[in-house]
């Protein structure tokens, strides 16, 4: 005990002494070539352009801010991504245990290629060999004039929203309460009372009088700014980059093959006795499904499932292959070759990934616990 | 007699091309306990499983209330919530309290109130002599008291008939007593009994009648005095020699 206490102690303090040593080496390193360290980079002028912003910028923003647009942008396609592989995922993992002789082959079928492909191949596919290929916006496919889809991405008609547009807003928020109040109350309802009562109705009608409201409150403060053809591009409406949608595609459908083998492994390591003892009680198979089954195969689930959302975060800076301005292109792709300043660039890069991964799994353990068996469970 | 509550005619199943259950014949009438025996694979566990259809039988028919269990069978749930079934390994649901394993059924399948479902539940657990553990999950519990739970849980929807699957064979030695106490006051209670065990004791403590089978067929049945003690069959002789001379 004692001598382990000393031993780890002396490890301990080795590792502080060789960390010291290198970041020593790296200044007087960084000094003799005359290179730049610290942050001061951050609130020099940037001076490139970047074809997806969520927020406002021009070339005259600084490098702190190409940081948050890239940020943004790594966001917005994990966040999308891990949402439509997850809803693809669940979907295929079920179908894959379908007594459905072809459906469960389909599903095979669809996991064994998406999974087996690798994902830079899969991303290059839909970016060089579908997106790039499609027809110039002079010949772009329509969709009934509103929408138009060609080699610079698919533009689709935006509503712009004018002074007001608030109280709509909050009226979206009021009715996202409502329905969980509503189902809350129908599931009371079925407690006490014995009888399901219903969600659907009730929420239709608040729907209509909270924007009801809000138009008394605010007028219609929309405008629905529809894509038109100018010259050799399109003008108006909103453009999603191609870059973008094939980033998009490919992390979504690889990760969805693997969440699929999650999903089938965690239904399949529910007992079989669990759903013979529900069928045993008179429960028909979907309430079985629904309140036996899944909630036990979510334990089995949720571990390997926030690997994935993991994965699919950081497998989104494979962005840089086809130029997709995520964190990894704009920050430690543009800025770096601008800069120079490999260490703190990379430093921040890095930190970034890490917070958002620590967060993921802070979150989705949290999840798990809530899942947890209580007692030795068999 | 009254009419029979089951009544199985000339039954038939095959699982893949093996042959377990041969020309099964037989009626039980209500409020009768039934003790099945028989060396492991004699299909046993089978034959009670067909009576609510967890095994699909392939030839002759199986009634169960005057109701016949076939595919075109439109409400399956509703005979099965008829028909309490206790299994070897418990099957209690881990996820939820033991108030909630009873619970669950009569609230979604016979629409009950959780106020009704959950006195309905403490009044069965009082009866299984565990009203304390209500609150608990079934991996707190002893492995008799998970198998009183689940006595509990099937009672809880009133069922007709009690289907016991080796209610005692994953139990230690210590508590097949206190399960069988439970089993034995159902049984002077009146409830129709099926049960597959090797508890000879409990045999002929409620039996009306044993069943022995092997091989898939019902080769002896008789009241349980005359079953142990002039058994007819070479292989229910066999059979009783072993399970009775430890």
């Amino acid at each position: 005990m004692h001598r382990d206490a000393v031993l780890q102690a002396l490890v301990l303090v080795a590792v502080v002494a060789g960390m010291v040593w290198l970041v020593g080496n790296v200044q007087s390193n960084l000094e003799r070539q005359n290179i730049n360290s610290g942050f001061g980079f951050l609130s020099e002028r940037a001076g490139f352009g970047i074809n997806q912003t969520l927020i406002d910028y021009t070339e005259d923003d600084s490098f702190g801010r190409v940081v948050v647009i890239g940020l943004l942008n790594t966001l917005l396609v994990s966040i999308l991504g891990i949402l439509f592989a997850t809803l693809l995922g669940f979907s295929l993992g079920v179908a894959r245990l379908s007594r459905n002789w072809l459906i469960s082959k389909i599903a095979m079928v669809y996991i064994e290629i998406f999974r087996n492909v690798p994902l830079l191949l899969q991303i290059m596919f839909w970016y060089f060999g579908v997106l790039r290929n499609l027809p110039s916006p002079r010949q772009a496919l329509s969709v009934g004039d509103a929408m138009f889809i060609s080699n610079r991405g698919i533009v689709v008609p935006w509503l712009e929203a004018g002074a007001g547009a608030m109280w709509y807003g909050l009226g979206l928020l009021a009715l996202a309460a409502g329905f969980i109040w509503l189902r809350r109350r129908a599931l009371n309802a079925k407690l006490t009372s014995g009888q399901p009562t219903q969600v659907w109705r009730p929420l239709l009608v608040l729907a209509l009088a909270l924007f009801g409201a809000a138009a008394v409150m605010a007028g219609v403060p929309f405008a629905l700014d529809v894509p038109q053809l100018k010259g050799f591009n399109f003008r108006g409406g909103v453009t999603v980059i191609p870059e973008f949608v094939a980033l998009l595609l490919a992390l979504s459908l690889y990760t969805a093959a693997f969440i699929a083998e999650i999903v089938r492994s965690g239904i399949n390591s529910v007992n079989k006795g669990q759903r013979e003892a529900s069928a045993a009680l008179g429960l028909p198979e979907s309430l079985a499904l629904r309140l036996v089954v899944i909630p036990q195969a979510l334990r089995v689930i949720i571990p390997p499932l926030t690997s994935q959302y993991l994965n699919l975060t950081k497998n989104s800076s494979l962005a840089v292959a086809i130029a997709y301005p995520d964190i990894v292109s704009v920050l430690a792709g543009t800025t770096l070759s601008q800069v120079g300043q490999a260490v703190e660039i990379i430093f921040v890069t890095m930190m970034i990934y890490l917070s958002l991964s620590l967060f993921t799994s802070w979150a989705m353990n949290r999840y798990n616990q809530r899942m947890a068996f209580v007692g030795n469970a068999t | 007699m009254t009419d029979p509550v089951i009544r199985i005619s000339d039954m038939n199943k095959w699982f893949g091309t093996f042959h377990v259950l041969r020309d099964i014949n037989l009626q039980v009438a209500a409020g009768e306990k039934i003790v099945i025996c028989g060396p492991s694979g004699s299909g046993k566990s089978t034959l009670i499983r067909c009576l609510n259809r967890l095994e699909q039988h392939q030839e002759g028919t199986i009634e169960v209330e005057g109701v016949s269990l076939d595919g075109s069978l439109k409400n399956l749930e509703s005979i099965r919530s008829n028909v309490g079934m206790v299994f070897q390994q418990f099957n209690l649901f881990p996820h939820m309290s033991v108030l909630e394993n009873c619970t669950l059924a009569p609230i979604w399948v016979k629409q009950k109130t959780k106020q009704e479902a959950e006195a309905l539940a403490r009044q069965f657990l009082e009866r299984v002599r565990i009203p304390d553990q209500a609150d608990k999950y079934p991996g707190q519990l002893s492995g008799g008291q998970q198998q009183r739970v689940a006595i509990a849980r099937a009672l809880c929807m009133n069922p007709d008939i009690m289907l016991f699957d080796e209610p005692t064979s994953a139990l230690d030695p210590e508590m097949i007593k206190e399960v069988l106490d439970v089993m034995v006051e159902l049984a002077e209670d009146g409830m129709t009994m099926l049960c597959v065990t090797h508890e000879m004791g409990f045999a002929r403590q409620v039996a009306d009648r044993v069943i022995f089978m092997d091989e898939g067929e019902i080769v002896e049945e008789n009241e349980p005095e005359a079953f142990f003690s002039n058994p007819q069959n070479e292989r229910t002789k066999m059979f009783l020699s072993q399970v009775l001379s430890h």
